[in-house]
Parts: structure tokens; sequence; C-alpha cells
């Protein structure tokens, strides 16, 4: 019972620290909606456009919604040294990492329905999948965290999550299957779509909306859990073996 | 062998931290040399010795912050070094630089702070409430952390230290950098904590404020340890010792290097604002004022003084714990705003 107190304050203190004020919110709605603007002008085509645009649109709101908020906070209160405070606490790192990161989670999820709340009163979602999107948003909001708090343990400056992170986030962008078919990428770059878990996280969204997947839904998810599991093990090595000299 | 002494005292029941053959390695420098000690229940133990000496490594050993290359840790019977979250809710820690919050109040750091060792909310915010009165901080509870003076600072960080009752507090270089009123509060809630039962690791280069305060001490120097006892039997190798002090107006370079040339009994070292002479024989002040005089110094005053622990200190580790504090100071004062 103890752990779970620190666990939630942890958690609570971070949504309010960092999540919920004014700026991360207005992040969190402008953005998605200058991305669904951005590309629904680009389309041409009507708002039943808008159901092909959100697999995309809903991936990058939670991939840049989780990841830039929570490898910079982490590396501030690092550089701070406020996280040693948490490193002395008497709760696993595991639980540690996971109540640094459940923040980033929510916020991350939080930020993909966005999209779909204006999709609502722009067009028919009928058809959409919510049983598959739901955990889909949620599995990309959890790697996308975790990748940020990878980020966050391998540098020391704040400066440099930033800039680290644009290093990940832009490339899968644009390797994930979202602006070109992975198809029509060249050949050499295929591969290396198919090491990023976004591209299974776009892929499951884009099979919920629209039908359309390109794999199989279980590959995706199991892949997509597999990238989440990778992640925060390494992360936690690494902070064992980077933080606790 | 004052160490081995305190190795082989550390079995009894009363140690509540037993160190043994601690060490530790940051690539090629050795930080910390299998240094050995105890601490028992109740007592407050310093650890005294200047920048770089490892003292802010060996804390971060005990507490779990570091890993130890090779040696052992005991604190209250559980195994630190395979196991060190098994006793972190038995301590508290107090860093060299106030790590809490700068957006969070103060009232709401403590409350975190005790969030974290598992309090609920009634008993942590009644914890807070206590400890904000006792630190004269009550008016501040709701300003923001960020905004407290570096005195205030020390004193909500101390008190986030011992929010949860811990058994053992580590304090490490708790007065460096603050105001006169300020550190002498602190003096006196170290001293008030102890007498009410919490054991005291405390590190800091102030030899006056080790010796005030503590019972037994150790110094060290370049990662090991040069000496383990109580002040008692420290100040006992004070005794038979005459020292002198000259203010001296001038520049003092090289007068004592002349005064042992022309004195070879005596030993003398440069302070601020003149210099000490040492003899295990009564000082002869008339010779020593003329040759000083000789060398173009002026001198204003001869003080026959007792022998302090700062003495010791510099006889065993032969660093000058004047220049010692000048460094520390100018560092913290650097580093912490």
């Amino acid at each position: 019972m103890k752990k779970w107190i620190a666990f939630w304050n942890i958690l609570a203190k971070d949504m309010r620290s960092y999540y919920l004020k004014p700026p991360n919110i207005s992040w969190g709605l402008l953005f998605p909606l200058v991305w669904i603007a951005m590309f629904f002008i680009r389309s041409g085509l009507g708002f039943e456009s808008i159901t092909g645009l959100l697999p995309g649109v809903m991936a990058l709101s939670v991939l840049f919604g989780t990841t830039s908020v929570l490898s910079v906070t982490v590396t501030f209160e690092k550089k701070g040294r406020s996280f040693e405070r948490l490193l002395l606490a008497p709760i696993s790192l595991e639980l540690l990492m996971l109540a640094k990161t459940t923040g980033a989670i929510l916020f991350g999820t939080i930020n993909a329905f966005v999209p779909i709340l204006i999709a609502l009163f722009l067009t028919d979602l009928s058809a959409v999948n919510w049983s598959i999107m739901v955990p889909a948003v949620v599995l990309i909001a959890v790697s996308s965290t975790f990748l940020g708090l990878f980020i966050a343990v391998s540098v020391k400056e704040v400066f440099e999550a930033q800039t680290f992170s644009n290093f990940f986030r832009f490339p899968m962008i644009f390797l994930c299957g979202l602006f070109f078919p992975i198809a029509s990428l060249p050949l050499v770059l295929r591969p290396l779509s198919y090491i990023l878990p976004l591209t299974y996280g776009v892929d499951i969204l884009r099979g919920a909306i629209t039908g359309k997947n390109s794999m199989y839904l279980g590959l995706d998810f199991f892949v997509i859990i597999f990238f989440c599991l990778v992640l925060f093990f390494v992360t936690l090595k690494n902070i064992n073996r980077k933080w606790i000299t | 062998m004052r160490m081995q002494e305190s190795i082989q005292t550390t079995g009894s029941r009363e140690s509540l931290i037993d160190v043994t053959n601690l060490t530790k390695t940051f690539d090629d420098i050795t930080a910390v040399s299998e240094i050995a000690f105890s601490l028992k229940k109740g007592e407050i133990f310093g650890f005294l010795g200047p920048n770089g000496a490892g003292k802010t490594t060996t804390i971060n050993m005990l507490t779990g912050l570091s890993r130890p290359d090779a040696g052992m840790i005991t604190i209250a019977g559980q195994d630190c070094v395979k196991y060190p979250k098994k006793a972190q809710h038995l301590i508290g820690i107090v860093p060299d630089e106030s790590n809490l919050y700068p957006e969070l109040s103060g009232f709401d750091n403590l409350c975190f702070c005790a969030a974290l060792y598992g309090m609920r909310k009634q008993e942590r915010q009644e914890r807070a409430r206590e400890l904000l009165e006792k630190f004269g901080l009550k008016d501040a509870a709701h300003r923001k952390f960020g905004g407290y003076s570096r005195g205030m600072k020390r004193k909500l960080t101390i008190a986030a230290g011992i929010i949860h009752h811990p058994q053992i507090l580590f304090l490490d270089e708790p007065t460096t950098g603050i105001d006169v009123a300020s550190a002498r509060q602190i003096r006196q809630l170290i001293s008030d904590l102890n007498s009410g039962g919490t054991t005291i690791f405390l590190t800091t280069h102030y030899i006056e404020e080790a010796e005030r305060l503590c019972g037994r001490i150790a110094f060290i120097v370049q990662g090991r340890i040069a000496r383990i006892d109580t002040i008692e039997n420290l100040m006992q190798q004070t005794q038979g010792r005459h020292v002198v002090q000259f203010a001296i107006s001038d520049n003092t370079a090289g007068l004592c290097k002349n005064i042992i040339a022309e004195f070879q009994d005596l030993q003398c070292r440069p302070v601020a604002g003149g210099v000490r002479v040492e003899s295990s024989r009564p000082i002869r002040v008339g010779p020593l004022v003329r040759l000083l005089e000789d060398e173009g110094a002026e001198v204003s005053e001869a003080r026959k003084i007792r022998p302090t622990l700062e003495d010791v200190f510099v006889q065993i580790t032969g660093i000058e714990a004047g220049m010692m504090k000048q460094e520390k100071e100018k560092m913290k004062m650097g580093g912490e705003s």
C-alpha cells in the first residue's frame, strides 16, 4: 500500500507540475488541430477524407505529446538533482519509472483523442472499431513514452533531450508509413521502417479506423508490445548503469 | 591503528551502520579507498575532509545512490550493498545542495517527500505543518521553494530529510554558504534531533562545527581515513602543546619559513591575519617578535591560544583547515543560488 501512495503522488505531482500546465494543454490541442488542417487542405478532398487522415494525426499527436514533455522533465529533474530524491525513496526502480511515465502515457492518450473529438463533428465515425483503436492508442503512447525515457537517460542537458528527441521523431514520421506507404519507400529504407514501433501502431490505427491495415493486426500488437518491454527494460538497465554509478 | 580499533568494535549490537573496506573508483581515480567505520545508535558522527576527499561519495554509497566497487555496508543489520533499497526507509538524506522542487511550495514539497515514504495524506500534512513551525518557516509555507533564501532552502531541505522520522540522518555540508544566524539555527536543530534519538552522520569542513556537535570524528583525506576518534581523545593530542598566534598586518608570505629556520623546535603555519606558532615547550615571544620585525612585519598582537580541533586536524592531515573552508565557500557561492 505504501509504495502505491508514493506511485500515485509522483504521478499526481508530475501531472500538476508539467502536464496540466496551460502551455502543454494548448500545445496538446493546437498540435492536432494544425495537423488536421494541414492534411485536410493538402488533400483537397471533402470531410470524408478526414477518416483517412485520422490515424496519422492521432499517431503524431501521441508521439509529440509524450516524447516532448517526458524527456525534458526527467532531464530537468536529473540536472536539478531532485531526481535523486526519487531514487532514494524506498520504492523499486521499476515502480518509480512507471510512476514517472504514466503521466506522459495519459497525456499522450488524451492528445490522441483531440483529433477524434474534432472528427466526430465533421464526419461519420460509425465504422471505427473502438475496441482495437483504444488499445492501439495506449500502446503507441506507451512505446513513445518509453522512447522519451530512453532519450532522457541517454543525455545530460535539457537541450540535448530536445535535439535527440527530434533525431528519432522526424525520421519516424517519414518512415512509419504515414506520408508514404512503406512499399513505395526505397528498398534500402524499408528495413528501417520495420524496426520502428510507430509503424505497427499506425497500421493498427489504420485498420481500426479505415479497415485498410497492411499487416496482420495480431502481429502489429505483438511487435509493439515487444518494443514497449524492450525499451522499458533497456532504459531501466541504463538508469542502473548511468545514474546509480 | 585507531581505525583498526574501530573496526573491531563494529560488531557490537549498538552499531547502526557498519562499513568495512569500502572502495569506490571512478575511471582511474580512487575516490574512496578501503575505509571502515561504524556508527553507534544515537551518536553524531563527523566526517571531515577537504574537497574531493571522498565525503559525498561515501554518503552516496551508504544511501544507495552509488555502488561500491568493494566492501560491505550494513545498516540496521541489512546488507545495503546487495539490497540498497532495504534500509532506505530508515534513513533521511540532506544533500550538499538543496534539491527540492522549485515550482512547489514549502508545504507541498514536504507533503510530497512524505508521500515518497508512504505516509497517508492526513499524517503527512500534520507532519509538514509541525516541521514548518519547528523550522520557523510557517509564514513561508505556501510560497514557492524557488523563491526561498539560501538559509530557508537549507532548513526546508533538512525538514524534508526528517519528514518520515528516520533513524539515521545523513547531513552533507548542512551549513555551507548560509548566513550566520541560519547556520546557528541549523546547528541547534541538529542538536535537538540528536537529543530526540536520531543518529546523525555529518560531513562538514567547518571543524569548529564538528567540534561543537559531534561525539566522534573521522578525518578523511584523498579517499582514506586518516583517523577516527572521539573529540576527547583527539584533543588529548594537543595536551602539552603551546600555541601563540601573532597578528600581522602585512603579507605573511615566507615568514613561517624564516621562523622555522631560526627556531628549529617550533612549528609555524600562516593563518588568516597572521601566523600561528606551536611547540611542545613554552614559547618565548620576545625573540619571535624581534625576528618578525626584522623581516619587516608589523606585529600588532601576540596571543597565547588554546589548541583546537583544527590544530589536531592540521597535525594529522597536513591540510590547512582555513584554506579548505574558503575553497568550499567559494564553490558553494558559485554553485547554489
